[in-house]
């Protein structure tokens, strides 16, 4: 919990601009050679309500929000003194201070707009302040930015008063609001900004020690989310169909797509639920364009159906699933690792999917273009797993991650040519073929586009022959189940052979793991650092690839420890029942490390958990979190 | 295009080359209005010289369903009442292709109910044939959303309290900017709408009225009735919403009280396809998408490109 960071809160009311200050704020941060690490709380509602945002910057890579914070800047709360008579919106303005307290560091800074906030409602304020030693500074931002321009503004007060308390240059911050706005808004802005920086530095008499941290990163970064990842994987892969329904946390990805398709001569449809959405990717699909979908809990659960048609007539599809906490509605915009379990065996009969669980931006991105490579090669849906905290969360990212070559490649698709020679039967192109030598490899069998002539064929929802007639002949079933099962052991042998697949964080000969997957690897990486620097011994695996399970790699990081903790987002363990249903073994060395109360890990958490493990003396009852064991106690 | 160029290939389409050379066992039973719909479907497709590579048909499940194993062109076999949300998507990958989708009336006003009134609303180039027997057939006679009110079956035993859907007017408030109703037994017909419907530009809606003499012998509709109706030509402004929808409701009316009406109904000419409105506003490319992907020369975007708004 050093201060070699700034960890920066900035709260207020769900509408008054928290989101855009704060991505604003980032970006400066960012251009001052920091790295930067972004967190959204945020309530299901559209205005009023606690919510704040959290930036951590470091001249260190940053992988996770951190442990607590150390610089609120309280905005209040807007829409919780809304002057419309009789309307109910509670009476919350003072949230944005009071709900803080419990995470602000010892030592931090906290700054308040006592144009909307009275710190003397709060009980205890100056007692607490004085034992944590907070320095607290009253500013009329309200005030000021009334006074230069719209009240909406005392954000942009806010933000000079951050920069001259933590001995920032303006230059950035300008900068960004010189290519975000212009007119009389960006002088106003502008006005209000200096005005903000110079009170305070004149006013106040400056007394914490907190600064921020110079940064010495190279400038070749931006910041972007998970679901910028996603998009752009999809874009780079080809992808330039996309059909969707909107859902907390999946709209991020669906809109990214949406503002660029376009533009690229792309297709965005809205559809009227998600059944449709996931229909029209497959049928874009079929007739030959790469396509994607998804949604997220609720609405990945109407895609079972169309899942489990785009898997028999072997139609490839990309399918995203943004988790948030469930079930049903649960809370649309809490991340949560609730959903592995459906998205794995959702859709009746033996179906196969594959499933890829990026861990951060980067990652999403290549994980993205994978999906594609192996959905369109291999005629299989492919899912892409990722949760809220991914979704919404911006971090630095070296900009040399997308200077990627275009995939536009179809996948094992027919010529015209091979028609001419290919197997036909009743007029037809024999396009399930099973014949191996015939259709190629791991159970693919060329498929023909609809418009390519002597292709014809009828891609069948049912059990169907080579030509794709309904069939019930047992042995036809059998052969064309085999084929289809086949290509997950194909997809599984291809992804192994990639270089540093399932890579393993920390000492290579460390005594004990923790094993993870999805969004939960940067804070398992720093809390790796932690325990290696408080001289224990660990090691991380964060899998990627959930379905074909790497099975031989975490076979060998499972032997190679004496035991494991499963950190995973979710209240039963299913990434470790996972993990034991596909190796057959290791219950006695797994043990899990729950959390699922809305809010992601943070490093402090998987550190106590680890130790508590160990029977060091570590309280978990500070925190919501569960330890359990794989084999009961 | 070399991986197209089936498409807009000129030349004399016969109606056999839309029958499988080995006609896979048809599972209808004898009698069944769904042959009906086949070969009508065949016999129009010479007539909008269209041939079969470059048509999908894409159907739901159920005996409607089956009309792709028996009609040979490429087909997508889809599930129950979502042939719609494919078909379309198709057509807009590829705006080349006849599209061509099916189904039966739970699979289209049932359980598709939701799919079929944003497809009119949209107004997709394609064609939708509604096999409408008034009952649920392969799962064995259950009552369906246009069996008519009291109708009695085993989930419904003491006979239906639900008004049956209007299949006409659902079409045309959604949207649709052909409807029509035409029948099995009435083959001439059946040809001359479906031919029409495939060359409409825009949504085109057949509800095509065939009869199930397994589980449906008593529907009115089944009696022959060509003598019946004289004539299709009713003499009102076929253009006119107004006036389509009263007399859609005639139809629709009398449909259960033992008078079969049918034929066009409405014809809307003018109303831009949802591809051409989709152009229009910059949404949708002016070539087919499916052609990007075999085009060597096509310089494909990178994001890379998307990265200033990010720095």
């Amino acid at each position: 919990m050093t201060d070699d960071e700034l960890i920066w809160r900035i709260a207020g009311g769900s509408g008054d601009g928290i989101d855009s200050t704060s991505q604003n704020f980032a970006k400066a941060l960012m251009r001052s050679g920091l790295n930067v690490f972004t967190h959204r709380h945020y309530p299901s509602r559209i205005r009023g309500g606690h919510t704040y945002v959290e930036i951590r910057a470091k001249d260190e890579p940053v992988k996770s929000r951190g442990d607590n914070y150390n610089f609120l800047l309280a905005l209040g709360d807007s829409f919780a003194r809304n002057p419309q008579e009789e309307a109910y919106y509670g009476n919350e303005e003072i949230k944005p201070l009071s709900e803080n307290l419990d995470e602000l560091r010892e030592g931090g800074v906290i700054v308040y707009d006592s144009g909307l906030l009275d710190a003397s409602e709060i009980e205890n304020f100056d007692q607490r302040a004085e034992e944590n030693d907070w320095h607290v500074y009253d500013l009329d931002l309200r005030g000021l930015a009334k006074e230069h321009g719209r009240e909406v503004m005392r954000n942009t007060a806010g933000v000079g008063a951050t920069a001259a308390l933590l001995d920032m240059d303006l230059e950035h911050i300008e900068g960004l609001m010189e290519d975000a706005m212009s007119g009389d808004v960006l002088e106003a802005n502008l006005q209000i900004l200096e005005e903000a920086y110079e009170s305070v530095n004149e006013d106040y008499e400056h007394t914490h020690d907190l600064r921020a941290p110079t940064g010495s990163a190279d400038e070749e970064q931006v910041l972007v989310s998970g679901s910028h990842g996603i998009a752009y994987g999809a874009l780079d892969e080809g992808c330039r169909f996309i059909s969707g329904y909107p859902m907390t946390p999946w709209t991020d990805v669906y809109t990214i797509m949406t503002q660029h398709l376009p533009e690229m001569g792309g297709i965005s449809e809205q559809v009227e639920d998600e059944i449709a959405a996931a229909s029209l990717a497959i049928g874009a699909s079929h007739a030959g364009a790469k396509a994607m979908s998804g949604s997220s809990g609720g609405g990945f659960a109407l895609m079972s159906e169309p899942l489990g048609l785009a898997e028999i007539t072997e139609t490839p599809i990309v399918l995203v699933e943004a988790m948030r906490a469930g079930p049903s509605t649960g809370m649309p915009t809490k991340p949560e690792q609730g959903d592995l379990e459906h998205v794995l065996y959702t859709s009746q009969g033996d179906s196969n999917r594959v499933v890829f669980a990026p861990g951060d931006p980067a990652e999403c991105y290549e994980q993205t273009r994978k999906a594609f490579e192996i959905a369109y090669e291999y005629q299989i849906p492919a899912i892409v797993l990722y949760d809220q905290k991914l979704s919404g969360g911006h971090q630095t990212v070296p900009e040399d991650v997308f200077d990627e070559e275009p995939n536009p490649d179809i996948g094992s698709v027919v010529t015209e040519q091979d028609l001419e020679e290919a197997v036909q039967e009743a007029g037809r192109f024999k396009r399930y073929m099973y014949d191996d030598e015939e259709s190629g490899f791991g159970g693919v069998s060329r498929r023909s586009l609809p418009g390519q002539k002597g292709g014809n064929y009828l891609a069948s929802g049912n059990e169907h022959n080579e030509v794709g007639h309904i069939s019930e002949d047992p042995d036809n079933r059998t052969i064309q189940m085999n084929r289809r099962m086949a290509k997950l052991d194909a997809i599984r042998t291809e992804l192994s052979e990639e270089a540093d697949h399932q890579p393993v964080y920390g000492p290579e000969d460390a005594d004990y793991g923790i094993l993870s997957f999805g969004s939960t690897k940067g804070v398992i990486e720093e809390a790796v650092d932690q325990l290696n620097d408080e001289g224990h011994s660990v090691k991380a695996m964060n899998v990627s690839d959930i379905m074909p399970f790497p099975k031989d790699e975490v076979t060998a990081f499972l032997e190679s420890v004496d035991e494991s903790l499963v950190v995973e987002m979710n209240a039963s363990a299913q990434f470790r029942r996972h993990i034991q249903g596909q190796l057959g073994r290791f219950g006695e060395k797994l043990y899990s490390l729950l959390k699922y109360d809305g809010n992601p890990f943070e490093p402090e958490e998987i550190v106590s958990g680890f130790e508590s493990r160990l029977g060091e003396e570590a309280d978990l009852s500070q925190y919501n979190v569960r330890i359990e064991s794989a084999t009961g106690d | 295009m070399s991986a197209f160029n089936a498409i807009g290939e000129e030349r004399e389409i016969d109606r056999d080359e839309f029958t499988p050379e080995i006609e896979p066992q048809a599972t209808w039973c004898p009698g069944c209005g769904d042959f009906g719909v086949l070969k009508a479907l065949k016999q129009a497709m010479p007539e909008v010289g269209r041939n079969p590579e470059e048509t999908l048909l894409v159907t739901g499940i159920g005996c409607s369903g089956k009309l792709s194993s028996y009609f040979r062109s490429y087909g997508f076999h889809s599930i129950h009442g979502r042939s719609l949300p494919v078909a379309r998507a198709a057509k807009m990958a590829n705006p080349d292709l006849e599209v061509i989708a099916a189904g039966g009336d739970g699979d289209g006003y049932g359980i598709g109910g939701n799919h079929f009134m944003h497809t009119a609303r949209e107004n997709h180039d394609m064609t939708y044939i509604v096999f409408d027997n008034e009952i649920f057939g392969l799962t064995k006679g259950q009552t369906s959303p246009t069996s008519p009110k009291g109708h009695k079956s085993k989930t419904q035993p003491h006979g239906s309290a639900k008004q049956p859907i209007r299949p006409l007017s659902l079409a045309l408030t959604s949207g649709a900017s052909y409807v029509a109703r035409t029948a099995a037994v009435n083959p001439n017909q059946a040809k001359e709408i479906l031919a029409e419907a495939m060359e409409h530009d825009g949504f085109a809606h057949v509800d095509f009225l065939t009869q199930c003499p397994t589980w449906n012998k008593d529907a009115k509709q089944y009696v022959p009735y060509i003598d019946v109706q004289d004539s299709d030509d009713y003499d009102f402004d076929i253009t006119d919403r107004g006036e389509a929808s009263e007399m859609m409701q005639e139809a629709e009316n009398a449909l259960y009280e033992g008078t079969v009406l049918t034929g066009r109904f409405y014809h809307d000419e003018d109303r831009p396809s949802y591809q051409q409105e989709k152009q229009a506003t910059g949404d949708m490319p002016e070539e087919p998408l499916a052609e990007r992907y075999f085009d060597d020369d096509y310089e494909w975007e990178r994001s890379y490109d998307l990265l200033e708004r990010h720095k």
